[in-house]
């Protein structure tokens, strides 16, 4: 998309030009470029609820509404909250948060697969 | 450092909301020493009913023990320290909660204990050890007095935040004394909470009101000794100079930041279930008294489980972490020898850091877990086992070959080593699953993480009050009355914990009120349970010598030396106490490890090198 | 006495204290929403499948998509807004910052509103509430919690387009810092939403 071609290429040049541009000159170039983030958030958000109206099976309409939000997720973790340039102690904690993270969804999910019976009474 | 003016700070400001990272070390210190005394009293409540079960308890000489001790500290205090006779005041409250407990009719009608409140002796126990004992002394006092002096910082980070966070603690701790006035009495559904008996059984509603403030109160503070411990350090202050004690403070804060939101959620979930009738942890059907509760059912309380583990296990690694860095600095002090395997301690930590998160469900192999997923646990929690191995080689090969001290911190240090190589190999049958199903739920747990614990942690602690308290107020605590507390307390120790082992290993369960009378089972180990509250007492009177050593000291003047045990790190380095405002007079500078205790300079021998000492080489 | 590396970055590891403890922070928020995400699926999995009228995609068609969508559509602006208002801050146009600053208060506030008035209160009286099902009780617990972390947002970007701007004179590179930490905060909340909108109204 035009859009995410256009939002891609300023952000791939952009780090180099804060570095050597630490007071941000460019001001208007910064701006368009949130607002670009934005829009295309806003252009997601309508793709998740338009692909959550065809009858998939349920495991494929997770994976597509996933992977849409992470997408969505990671435009604002890495240009609105600057992961992109982040410093390394920073990218190394969050990376270890998402371990635990997958950790915390994953462990209690797998021994409920496979845990003989069934708790949950209705 | 600084040329500034300080404005004299009120009494308020100066005392009791100051933002000075030593005078919130010592407030979190008096408050999770007397939450331990607290929790020890409820235990000995207990211990009464497990060897004389339906007998009258002698509440009397409990209470008056305890304001004896309180009048002696005010008579000790004298009018030299009218602020110390203050700590009397602990005793008399102590004295005044047992009174409380065991005159009430639906407590302990005529003197003997119904068992809803065994039960609530037995949940606040573990709760007040754990959470408003062991973790503020470890990380609130030790963390933040010692920390910011060993890696040469003014504070913390966030003096302000420090703050909240005590008090954010304190009102927790106020929340589940109030827990035992309410009608109903206090949770009473194990520290465990498990649903869902928790979710409809009496008390619970003020604990989990009272561990949401802790859980934050805790958030808090790990925040602030990561930045601390990372920003801080002073100048030379790489990240292998660290201290160890600091190293082990790092880890715990991140377990505890990305712990304890589990435990935070799981918590609000049981709340709502309580108070909102929501159905989280509860099937639908659930019968009480008869009677089928009107919730829309569809919970589940394995949920709850892994919520609580997920959190819990991680804690105990918050329990016993800061109690090895507390070791580690007095073994090599002790030692006059550098730590033997710096790197390799380090290493352990961060495995054991990270492992912690994904063992936690050895907590739970009985609760009809899949083969599968049990083998992982298993795997893990073995695995787990290495890095605590290393860190007990590590200490034994320090002291090898070293000059040892046996001074009172060391006594406790020494005996650290085998009591929690104990608690540790007998977490080996429960971390395996096929023993587990036999040993769950009995004494023997109990026995495996009370010796890490008490002959684990607690022993640590009084290792690092004894090494420290020359720090704080500029005199050694009596050496005489140290070494008593000393072998009292292990004596004392093993005599109540090993027991538990033999009882558990006969199949004892765990939480029955009357001491497992009713159990054809358990008869051949029932007589051990007397022994074991001989053996409580026997703990209980030894640490009167201890409080009073403490008073003694404290009430005199004049500091002493700064530097008494000739140590290394940079917490000596300024005086003792140290200074108000910056703790140190000028930033410190670093020049090398911490450790180095008789190593060659310039060609002779030097007993001690401070690390920020700066030295000529002569090549 | 002055804590070091509260305004400028510790060369070393390039951070500022207050930067690296919002990080902290939102790790521990990571783990916070995790634990919520995970108890939605446990209590989802073992919950009745279509057509069953408690299947939890079934009770998920009491929401309403579009305001859902519209209220995602909100907080994305709010999030432009909060990021432009600390651009503002660093270009030093103090009453642009103000204005998107303010914009971005006036959009969580349209956020609750829309959330309380046209969401949660028709749904009250409709019946459903937390005791209703557990779909409806983990559907009020994770918005409703996130709705707290933004009326404590609210509280903090209100303090600093009001009273506490004025730090912008006496110290303008810490208020800008300031800004910017709310700002990780603020954009934080938005991406657990943006998670939150189809796990609860699409799934």
């Amino acid at each position: 998309m035009a859009f995410c071609g256009l939002g891609l290429d300023i952000s791939v040049s952009n780090p180099l030009l804060v570095m050597s541009d630490p007071h941000n000159n460019l001001a208007s170039n910064k701006n368009l470029h949130y607002v670009l983030i934005g829009a295309l958030l806003l252009v997601l958000t309508v793709v998740t609820v338009w692909t959550s109206t065809f009858s998939f099976s349920i495991g494929v309409s997770v994976g597509i509404a996933l992977i849409i939000a992470t997408v969505k997720g990671s435009l604002v973790a890495s240009y609105f909250m600057h992961l992109i340039t982040e410093n390394k102690l920073i990218l190394i904690i969050l990376f270890f948060t998402v371990i635990f993270f997958i950790a915390l969804i994953f462990l209690p999910l797998s021994d409920t697969m496979n845990t003989v019976g069934s708790p949950n009474v209705y | 450092m600084t040329e500034e003016h300080h404005e004299e700070l009120g009494w308020w400001r100066k005392y009791i909301f100051s933002l000075d990272h030593k005078v919130i070390g010592l407030q979190y210190g008096l408050t999770a020493l007397s939450f331990l005394l607290l929790g020890f009293m409820l235990m000995i409540l207990m211990r009464w009913q497990l060897a004389y079960p339906g007998e009258v308890i002698p509440w009397l000489t409990f209470v008056l023990i305890f304001i004896f001790i309180g009048f002696t500290i005010i008579y000790l205090a004298g009018k030299n320290r009218p602020y110390l006779a203050l700590n009397s005041f602990i005793f008399f409250g102590i004295a005044g909660l047992i009174w409380y407990f065991t005159t009430g009719e639906e407590r302990l009608p005529g003197g003997i204990m119904l068992p809803e409140f065994y039960n609530q002796l037995g949940a606040m126990h573990g709760t007040i050890m754990v959470f408003l004992g062991v973790v503020p002394l470890a990380v609130g006092a030790f963390g933040n007095y010692i920390l910011p002096l060993q890696i040469g910082a003014p504070d913390m980070a966030f003096p302000r935040l420090n703050m909240a966070s005590y008090w954010v603690y304190f009102i927790g701790g106020v929340l589940m004394i109030i827990s035992f006035f309410l009608p109903g009495g206090a949770a009473q559904s194990g520290w465990t909470s498990y649903s869902p008996l928790a979710d409809i059984n009496t008390g619970q509603t003020m604990w989990l009101i009272a561990m949401l403030f802790l859980i934050m109160s805790s958030l808090l503070g790990a925040i602030n000794f990561i930045v601390t411990t990372v920003q801080l350090r002073a100048e030379g202050m790489t990240w292998f100079r660290l201290p160890f004690f600091v190293w082990t403070q790092l880890i715990t804060a991140f377990l505890l930041l990305l712990a304890f939101p589990s435990l935070q959620i799981g918590a609000i979930m049981q709340l709502l279930d309580r108070i909102a009738g929501a159905s989280f942890f509860i099937p639908a059907g659930i019968i009480q008294g008869g009677k089928v509760l009107e919730y829309a059912g569809g919970g589940n309380p394995l949920l709850w489980q892994h919520l609580f583990w997920f959190l819990a296990h991680p804690e105990v690694y918050v329990l016993i972490l800061p109690a090895i860095g507390i070791i580690t600095e007095v073994i090599t002090n002790n030692s006059r020898k550098p730590l033997w395997g710096y790197p390799a301690m380090v290493y352990s930590l961060f495995i054991v850091g990270f492992l912690s998160f994904v063992v936690y469900a050895h907590h739970m192999f009985i609760t009809g877990m899949g083969t599968a997923v049990a083998t992982w646990f298993q795997t893990t929690t073995m695995i787990i086992s290495i890095p605590s191995v290393v860190f007990l080689a590590v200490l034994v090969f320090t002291l090898w070959g070293g000059s040892i001290r046996f001074t009172t911190p060391m006594l406790f240090a020494l005996a650290w080593i085998p009591m929690f190589g104990i608690g540790g190999l007998t977490g080996l049958p429960l971390g395996l699953a096929p023993p587990d199903i036999h040993l769950h739920d009995t004494y023997y747990v109990i026995g495996h993480f009370h010796y890490i614990v008490a002959p684990g942690s607690i022993i640590a602690f009084f290792a690092g009050l004894y090494y420290w308290f020359p720090k704080i107020c500029g005199h050694k605590l009596n050496d005489t009355l140290g070494k008593i507390h000393f072998w009292g307390t292990l004596i004392g120790m093993n005599l109540v914990f090993a027991p538990m082992l033999v009882q558990g290993m006969a199949g004892m369960s765990r939480r029955l009120y009357d001491g497992g009378m009713e159990y054809d089972h358990v008869q051949p180990v029932m007589f051990l349970n007397e022994w074991m509250t001989w053996g409580s007492w026997m703990i209980g009177i030894f640490q009167i010598f201890f409080i009073l050593n403490m008073v003694l000291t404290l009430r005199k003047k004049s500091p002493t030396e700064d530097n008494p045990w000739e140590a290394t790190t940079l917490e000596w380095a300024t005086s003792s106490p140290p200074l108000a405002h910056g703790n140190f007079e000028t930033e410190p500078v670093v020049y090398r490890p911490p450790y180095e205790y008789n190593v060659p300079v310039n060609g002779h021998i030097e007993p001690y090198l401070p690390q920020h000492k700066k030295v000529e080489m002569r090549d | 006495m002055e804590i070091p590396f509260t305004i400028n970055e510790r060369p070393d590891t390039g951070l500022t204290n207050p930067k690296f403890g919002i990080w902290l922070f939102l790790a521990s928020e990571v783990m916070l929403f995790g634990s919520l995400f995970t108890s939605y699926i446990i209590l989802r999995i073992g919950s009745p499948v279509p057509p069953h009228i408690l299947a939890w995609p079934i009770q998920s068609q009491e929401l309403n998509v579009l305001i859902g969508a519209i209220n995602t559509a909100i907080l994305i602006a709010s999030s432009v807004t909060m990021i432009l208002s600390w651009v503002a801050l660093k270009e030093k146009q103090f009453k642009k910052f103000k204005l998107y600053m303010g914009l971005t208060i006036v959009l969580a506030v349209l956020f609750l509103v829309v959330k309380i008035w046209l969401e949660y209160l028709p749904k009250i009286q409709h019946g459903h509430v937390m005791s209703t099902n557990n779909f409806f009780a983990m559907y009020y617990l994770m918005t409703g919690l996130h709705a707290l972390h933004i009326i404590g947002g609210i509280v903090v970007l209100a303090y600093f387009w009001g009273p506490g701007a004025k730090m912008w004179e006496s110290n303008p590179e810490q208020f800008t810092n300031r800004i910017e930490v709310a700002g990780l905060y603020w954009h934080f909340v938005d991406l657990v939403w943006i998670f939150l909108f189809p796990t609860l109204y699409l799934l």
